[in-house]
């Protein structure tokens, strides 16, 4: 079974263009790039799969559960334990430390997970030794690192990555990808990447290029 | 992790604002709380101390004065009345009791009251041990007195001339007064009075013309006879006990003698409209406590709603600051809502978040202002204690204070509403594209 499935997504903004996303599918252990120049609408199509917004038409369906069917608090819950989502730029709470930031997930998701398990993934990122550090101390490799470690601890089935590397040098950007990788197939998830990074291009053999489709 | 834990690290990651919110809150709510602990005992002293007194029987000069010093002894006294004098008011038939009270002296600051043992049982204090004084020089000493003194019963001292302990030691009397009883707390002026025959005062100075550099250090006597005579005093002394009868003896002793003041209890309602007939053209007064203390108690009021009205105005600041500093963490911090979200945060566990960062706010200053009045009145109770001999409780809870913690925590929770609400309906998608 297909981890993810969308059908003729199409959004709509209230006073600018239509979007219309082509569908597709992506099955355990797999990657997908999905390309686009700016104004091609890659972080809403990242948005409408992670159900942080609601499409005009069509449908995503995340593990058999169509994410249209969910409403309020329960898709919260759902995005929270299926999902995990890495933003291109990491915004943490700045209050807390590095621990309590990826505990966040856990928490949130009402998934019962010990700070052991979390040292364990911070230990596979390498950043372990920074665990009671405040997160703006922190480089933006560091940084990113968290911020994939956070949306991993959930052991999600589908990882989504916004332009994770577009911040980073080539060496940072060249770990993250492969940090991305390893922990997509232990999980055994899939990994859908939106960027207009062309590091990554070369990187990825499945991909879909948006274009402008505006009508 | 809980939210509240969340809350409690967002509040000191913006340690500044949070700090003067706190500043704020807590001076506001200290004010008040202070104002009504200081209100509320200061009532209490006063209405307890007036009892039944309807008229003081003074020296000319202020009223205001006259009434601090003989109801409250607080003051200076405004001068002594002829008691041959003052014969002619206290034996109208409108005044059914004359308690005479005649100053002269202090032990150590606290003043040794020549009257009658009528005026304790006036205030009902009760007798802790000893006996009530009979003869002059026997005394006995209220409570607070006693303790504040370190005097025991069969115990001697020597009193110094006047009110003050100060400046007084030429002239201090031979005489020795023995402690032969000590009276329950009343929570009354008794409590911090010498009480003596009124004898005893008008010895002293009739005799103490002499003088020697006799200093009041205290003179201990280590008999311990008066303990013998025991408690049940005081009922034979309720029965025999009327004004008129002492004035008359005191009447029929000596012409000249002098007292500081009578405190009069009318029998008759007319009373206000004769007595004062009868002051007229000599040197004597009539105050009326509750009059005085209304009019003390307005111009007080004036100060203390000008406190109140301030204190009022710090707080609806420091409720702006409240609202303020959570709506600027929001605009700060809205993209860690967004990632909370994200991570399966619901709407309405953000909106419980900043809900409760404000309340952190609101409850730390309601702690520490109630902590600061009291710290304000026990402060003020030392300070009462030196200059008047009282004192005031610190460690009360009154049931106005409920409503101010009730006030201040819903307004507080009205600061912090709109924030919250905005947390709530944040467009998460929005948010996070602005990046």
């Amino acid at each position: 079974m297909a981890i993810i499935q969308t059908t003729n997504l199409q959004y709509t903004f209230s006073r600018g263009p239509q979007l219309i996303f082509p569908s597709f599918q992506a099955e355990e252990n797999s990657e997908l790039l999905i390309l686009g120049n700016s104004g091609t609408g890659k972080t809403t199509l990242l948005h409408l799969l992670a159900g942080l917004r609601k499409p005009t038409s069509g449908e995503v369906e995340v593990n058999g559960v169509k994410l249209n069917a969910l409403n309020g608090a329960s898709l919260d819950r759902f995005r929270g334990k299926n999902i995990g989502v890495v933003f291109q730029t990491s915004h943490f709470v700045q209050s807390l430390s590095v621990m309590d930031n990826i505990l966040l997930a856990p928490y949130f998701s009402n998934n019962k997970l010990s700070k052991s398990d979390a040292e364990k993934m911070l230990d596979r990122l390498n950043i372990l030794s920074k665990k009671n550090k405040k997160t703006s101390t922190l480089s933006v490799g560091e940084q990113q690192r968290v911020a994939i470690a956070r949306a991993l601890l959930n052991n999600p089935s589908l990882i989504l990555a916004d332009e994770p590397t577009s911040a980073l040098d080539d060496e940072n950007a060249k770990d993250v990808l492969n940090l991305l990788r390893e922990q997509t197939h232990a999980l055994k998830a899939a990994l859908l990447i939106v960027t207009h990074d062309n590091r990554l291009k070369d990187e990825v053999k499945q991909r879909i290029e948006l274009t402008a489709l505006k009508s | 992790m809980k939210i509240i834990f969340i809350a409690w690290k967002n509040c000191w990651q913006k340690a500044g604002a949070t700090t003067l919110t706190l500043l704020l809150l807590s001076f506001g709510v200290g004010i008040i709380s202070m104002m009504l602990l200081l209100e509320n005992q200061l009532s209490d002293k006063f209405n307890k101390n007036i009892k039944d007194i309807d008229f003081v029987l003074g020296a000319k000069g202020s009223p205001l004065q006259l009434i601090l010093a003989n109801v409250y002894h607080i003051d200076a006294p405004t001068g002594n009345i002829k008691v041959s004098e003052a014969q002619k008011i206290i034996k109208n038939p409108t005044v059914k009791e004359a308690i005479p009270l005649a100053y002269g002296d202090n032990y150590e600051g606290w003043r040794i009251v020549g009257t009658t043992p009528r005026y304790a049982e006036f205030y009902e204090a009760k007798l802790k041990e000893g006996k009530i004084f009979e003869t002059p020089f026997e005394v006995t000493v209220g409570s607070y007195a006693a303790k504040e003194l370190g005097l025991k019963l069969g115990q001697t001292f020597k009193s110094n001339h006047g009110l003050d302990k100060e400046g007084e030691e030429e002239e201090g009397h031979d005489q020795l007064f023995t402690v032969v009883g000590i009276y329950e707390a009343s929570g009354t002026v008794i409590d911090r009075l010498i009480l003596t025959p009124v004898e005893s005062v008008w010895e002293v100075h009739d005799h103490g013309d002499h003088e020697e550099s006799a200093h009041a250090g205290i003179v201990s006597a280590e008999d311990h006879d008066a303990e013998s005579a025991h408690e049940d005093h005081e009922d034979e002394h309720a029965e025999e006990e009327d004004g008129h009868e002492h004035a008359e003896e005191d009447h029929a002793h000596e012409e000249d003698h002098e007292v500081t003041a009578y405190l009069l209890i009318k029998r008759l309602p007319m009373a206000p409209m004769i007595l004062p007939q009868l002051v007229k053209n000599t040197n004597m007064q009539l105050a009326l406590p509750a009059i005085e203390i209304n009019r003390l108690n307005e111009n007080f009021g004036i100060g203390m709603s000008v406190v109140k009205a301030v204190a009022i105005l710090i707080m609806i600041i420091s409720f702006l600051s409240v609202f303020i500093s959570l709506f600027n963490a929001l605009r700060e911090r809205q993209y860690e809502l967004a990632i909370l979200r994200t991570l399966g945060g619901r709407r309405i566990q953000l909106f419980i978040l900043i809900l409760l960062e404000g309340l952190f706010m609101v409850i730390l200053g309601l702690i520490i202002g109630l902590v600061l009045s009291r710290v304000g009145i026990t402060l003020l109770s030392d300070m009462a204690k030196d200059s008047f001999h009282d004192e005031f409780n610190a460690m009360i809870f009154l049931p106005q204070e409920y409503y101010l913690v009730g006030v201040t925590l819903g307004l507080g929770v009205v600061a912090s509403l709109l924030p919250a609400l905005r947390a709530f309906f944040m467009d998460i998608s929005k948010t996070l594209s602005n990046d």
